[in-house]
């Protein structure tokens, strides 16, 4: 089976140095970490935000970073879905606009609405449809977030601390969700934390991260869940 | 050129007909020149803050010029280079048939040059000023580059884009010394600040009262129409 993302890229800035390579499969891969350990720093990689100095990044057996070739494919071409820590919603859109531009399976505006109108009711936000950003809760804003982030029908879904801005109790509620909803989908996922309960709740894999440097990664085990994912990578190093 | 404001408007503003075509020419002239000045200040605007290129910034200079020239020795440069031979001239006879100076098109072209420094700074900046990760989301969305700066930068910066507008219609409307020297004071082609400085110079000063009046309240207007405009669906 073609890996949803091989990656092994460096990148130096300043006085950082990352260095990393790992593999994703299906379900969702968390990069743990301290703040400043570079997991932010590979999912904008991943993304074609910036681009690494060094090595390759494949989405789904697609090649679309290789430095040694030149190769690099832009962000609005690697079929990618992203989640930001603030959500990034556009401020001037309502909640369904924010949703249905991110939608590319279909053409035309009715069709793309509709669309983006489910995954609204997939994730719970379709009261507030036709809000805009500003009048919505931090909690609502992320579900909103990651309706757009699913909606295009990405082969990856990256999701960058999306819970980190919200209150304990929101968080809990939406882990859940966020878990729910990603493995309803299918999309394989990155999601980037520093908080070890997160990790451990919403990962399948657990990718830990120090100072630029992957130090080990570990499958987490579910009750509801036995098996691992496929192709998850056996446990290595201290996790 | 009396199209823009109806008569019976005028009339039942109380505004006498000896104004109608001095502020008919004014406003046209001014609508005219912003329509212009927005279309390509913001384009150029979306260039110089978004692009990397040799010669930006003197760019940028070059067309700011107007800002810090007084506008009679911008309407000296116009007058020489559209009214006396060369290429500029030559161009003028071919498309419309004579030179456009002391013409209603000589006063459009003399407010886009005074007008233009404005919008272009004032949407460089508002676009300079996006924050780039609506953009970068934009991209993650799949948008293309022309979606993102039409779907994203432009609404996202239309507060100052607004303003650059209105600074620019403004200017266009108030323009008196490069005006004065590109069209002079000929019939149908005398703005408002011309004809005050008509009525001024013979000694009408009722009527420089009334002119003056007119222009303070249409410029009170326009002012009030473009705030309102860039409060109009706040997030």
């Amino acid at each position: 089976m073609t890996p949803a993302l091989e990656l092994a890229v460096a990148r130096r800035i300043g006085e950082f140095d990352l260095d990393v390579a790992f593999t994703v499969e299906s379900g969702i891969s968390v990069l743990f970490g301290p703040s400043g350990a570079g997991k932010s720093l590979t999912l904008a990689l991943i993304a074609g935000l910036m681009r690494p100095d060094a090595g390759t990044i494949a989405i789904n057996g697609q090649v679309v970073t290789d430095c040694a070739r030149r190769t690099y494919v832009t962000t609005q071409k690697r079929r990618i879905g992203m989640v930001f820590q603030d959500g990034l919603l556009l401020p001037h859109r309502s909640a369904l606009d924010n949703v249905a531009l991110a939608v590319r399976q279909a053409s035309g505006r009715q069709a793309r609405r509709a669309i983006a109108r489910s995954w609204l009711e997939r994730v719970g936000a379709e009261r507030f449809a036709d809000r805009r950003p500003g009048s919505l809760s931090g909690g609502q804003r992320q579900r909103v977030a990651l309706a757009r982030g699913l909606a295009g029908e990405p082969a990856l879904v990256l999701l960058d601390e999306p819970l980190s801005a919200l209150g304990s109790d929101v968080r809990q509620e939406l882990r859940k969700l966020i878990r729910g909803v990603i493995m309803s989908s299918g999309v394989p996922a990155v999601l980037v934390t520093h908080d070890a309960a997160e990790a451990e709740e919403l990962g399948d894999v657990i990718i830990a991260y120090d100072h630029g440097r992957v130090t080990g990664t570990r499958l987490v085990e579910r009750p509801e869940c036995p098996e691992r994912p496929q192709g998850a990578p056996e446990s290595t190093g201290p996790v | 050129m009396t199209g823009l404001v109806p008569h019976s408007w005028l009339n039942w503003l109380g505004i006498p007909p000896w104004v109608w075509d001095p502020l008919s020419v004014s406003l046209h002239a001014a609508f005219e020149a912003t329509i212009v000045v927005a279309i390509v200040g913001s384009a150029l605007g979306f260039l110089l803050a978004k692009g990397r290129f040799l010669g930006r910034d003197a760019i940028e200079t070059v067309l700011s010029l107007p800002m810090a020239f007084p506008p009679t020795v911008v309407g000296w440069y116009l007058l020489t280079q559209m009214g006396g031979p060369g290429p500029i001239r030559n161009a003028e006879v071919r498309l419309f048939g004579h030179p456009l100076t002391f013409t209603f098109n000589g006063i459009v072209i003399a407010q886009i040059i005074e007008s233009f420094p404005y919008c272009l700074r004032f949407s460089r900046t508002a676009i300079a000023g996006v924050d780039p990760r609506f953009e970068q989301a934009a991209r993650a969305m799949g948008l293309s580059r022309w979606r993102t700066a039409l779907l994203v930068t432009l609404p996202l910066a239309r507060r100052g884009l607004v303003a650059g507008v209105a600074m620019a219609f403004g200017r266009a409307l108030g323009d008196f010394g490069a005006t004065m020297i590109v069209a002079g004071s000929v019939p149908m082609a005398t703005t408002m600040p011309i004809a005050l400085y008509n009525a001024v110079f013979y000694g009408s000063h009722e009527q420089a009262m009334v002119l003056a009046l007119v222009q303070l309240a249409v410029a009170f207007a326009v002012l009030l129409g473009v705030s309102r405009l860039g409060k109009v669906r706040p997030w």
